[in-house]
C-alpha cells in the first residue's frame, strides 16, 4: 500500500494517540464548514466543529465523532489535535440521543438565562455522535 | 540506660511505623507508574499544541490580539497545584515557596488553588484565594482543566486580572521533580529554540478562519491543555515525591531498629550478668 497518494493521519488527544496511519483521504467538519483532504494539500490550520471524522484509506473507510480542537494540515501529514473523539464502538448511542432531545427541548423553550450557545454545541454534539454510530 | 521493657515498647511502635511507611510506599510506586504513564500519552499533545501555538505567533507577528497583551489590572491570577495529602516530603512547601519567595507582591496574586495542602498554606500566609479545585487532583479530567481555564479566561476578559501564572511541579523522572512556574497569558512566543528549518517549513501556514479568529479559539485550548499538562505532571511528581520520602523514612526506621536492637540487647545481657552476680553474691553470703 505504499502509495504516493498517501499521507500520514496523527490524531492526537490529551490522554492518548488516538491514531496515527498512512491514509488516502480525510474528512472532517470545520468551523467553515466541511472540509476533504488529500495529500499535498496548502499547509493550514482549522478550528474543528463537531461532527464526523471520515477516514479514507484505500477501500477501508472507518468513522469517528470529533467534537472539538483543531488541526494542522501540512503537504505530507495532517495533524488533529482532538478535545474529544470516539470510535463509535465508545459512544453510547441511548445517551447520546437522550441529550439530542434534552437540547433540542431547550433550545425549542428558550427560556431566558439559557445558555443558548451551550444547547447548540450540545446539540451538535449529540447529532455527531449519532452519526457516527450509524 | 532505658529499661529492656522502655526499649522494646520503642521498638515495637518504630516497627508499626516502619509497616505504614512501607505500605505508603508501595501504594505511591503503583500510583506513581499509572501517573507516569499518563503523563507520558499526554505529552504528545503538548508539544503538538506547544509547537502550533508558537508557529502561529511567530507568522502572525506582532498581533494586537487581548490575548498577547497584559491587561489593564494589575492583578495576577496563579493556579498552584499540589497535593491534597502531606507525607511527600517537600513536594507542597517547594511550591509554596516558589509563590511566597518570587517577587510577586502579596496584594497583587490571587491563588485559584488546586491541592488542599497548597490552599491551606497559602491561605495562613494571607494569600488572597479565589478559588479551590481541590477535588480535582485526585483524578484530573481533561474536563477539569477545561472548566479551569473557562473561569480564568472569563476573569481575563472581564479585565479582573491582568496576567495568569501556572505554579506546578514539573516530573523530569522518578526522582528529579522541579517546580516550576509558567506564564500562561498573556502568550508570549518562544523563539530561541526554534530551528530554522521548522520555521522554514511552517512560515507558509495558513489559516481558515483569518489569524485573529484562529487565535480567539485556540488560545483557549492551549491554556487549558498547559492546565491540564500541569494536573498530569503534578500528579506524577507527588507520588514520585511521597515515594521517595516514604522510602527514605523506611530506610531512617530500619536504622532506628537495628540500633534499638543493639541497645535491647545490651540492657539484657546486662540484667543477666546483674542477676547471676547477685545470686552468687547470696550463695556466698549463705555459705
Amino acid at each position: 500500500m505504499a502509495d504516493d497518494r498517501n499521507f500520514i493521519l496523527k490524531i492526537i488527544t490529551p490522554d492518548r494517540v488516538f491514531y496515527e496511519e498512512e491514509v488516502s483521504m480525510v474528512e472532517f467538519n470545520t468551523i467553515e464548514g466541511e472540509v476533504g483532504i488529500y495529500r499535498n494539500h496548502i499547509p493550514m490550520t482549522m478550528i474543528i466543529a463537531p461532527g464526523v471524522l471520515t477516514i479514507t484509506n484505500g477501500e477501508e473507510v472507518s468513522e469517528a465523532a470529533l467534537h472539538a480542537g483543531f488541526a494542522e494540515v501540512l503537504p505530507d501529514q495532517v495533524t488533529i489535535l482532538a478535545e474529544i473523539i470516539e470510535w463509535p464502538g465508545e459512544i453510547d448511542l441511548e445517551r447520546a440521543e437522550e441529550s439530542m432531545h434534552r437540547a433540542e427541548e431547550r433550545i425549542k423553550e428558550h427560556a431566558p438565562g439559557t445558555d443558548m450557545k451551550r444547547a447548540e454545541l450540545s446539540l451538535k454534539r449529540a447529532v455527531a455522535r449519532i452519526e457516527a454510530v450509524k | 540506660m532505658a529499661s529492656m521493657r522502655d526499649i522494646k515498647r520503642r521498638k515495637g511502635s518504630i516497627q508499626s511505623t516502619q509497616q505504614i511507611t512501607k505500605a505508603m510506599k508501595l501504594v505511591s510506586t503503583v500510583k506513581l507508574q499509572r501517573a507516569k504513564q499518563r503523563a507520558e500519552q499526554s505529552k504528545a499533545y503538548f508539544n503538538c499544541m506547544y509547537e502550533t501555538v508558537n508557529s502561529m505567533l511567530a507568522k502572525t507577528g506582532n498581533l494586537n490580539h487581548p490575548y498577547l497583551k497584559a491587561g489593564d489590572s494589575a492583578k495576577k491570577a496563579v493556579v498552584v497545584i499540589t497535593s491534597n495529602r502531606g507525607l511527600a516530603g517537600g513536594y507542597n512547601s517547594n511550591i509554596v515557596k516558589l509563590i511566597t519567595n518570587g517577587d510577586f507582591q502579596k496584594e497583587d496574586l490571587i491563588i485559584y488553588a488546586i491541592g488542599k495542602k497548597g490552599k491551606d498554606a497559602l491561605h495562613r500566609y494571607g494569600y488572597e484565594i479565589a478559588r479551590d479545585y481541590s477535588d480535582v487532583i485526585e483524578e484530573p479530567s481533561y474536563m477539569d482543566a477545561m472548566h479551569i481555564s473557562q473561569t480564568l479566561l472569563d476573569s481575563f476578559a472581564a479585565g479582573e486580572i491582568g496576567e495568569i501564572y501556572l505554579a506546578y511541579t514539573g516530573f523530569k523522572n522518578t526522582v528529579v521533580h522541579e517546580p516550576k512556574l509558567l506564564k500562561l497569558l498573556p502568550v508570549e512566543p518562544v523563539q530561541t529554540e526554534d530551528n530554522p528549518q521548522e520555521t522554514g517549513s511552517k512560515a507558509l501556514m495558513n489559516f481558515e478562519p483569518e489569524d485573529d479568529e484562529a487565535l480567539d479559539l485556540i488560545i483557549p485550548k492551549y491554556v487549558t491543555s498547559l492546565i491540564y499538562g500541569g494536573l498530569v505532571e503534578a500528579v506524577a511528581s507527588e507520588n514520585g515525591a511521597r515515594m521517595q520520602a516514604m522510602d527514605s523514612a523506611t530506610s531512617n526506621a530500619e536504622e532506628m531498629i537495628d540500633h534499638l536492637s543493639l541497645m535491647y540487647n545490651r540492657a539484657r545481657q546486662g540484667s543477666i550478668t546483674q542477676e547471676l552476680t547477685e545470686i552468687i553474691a547470696g550463695a556466698n553470703a549463705i555459705s
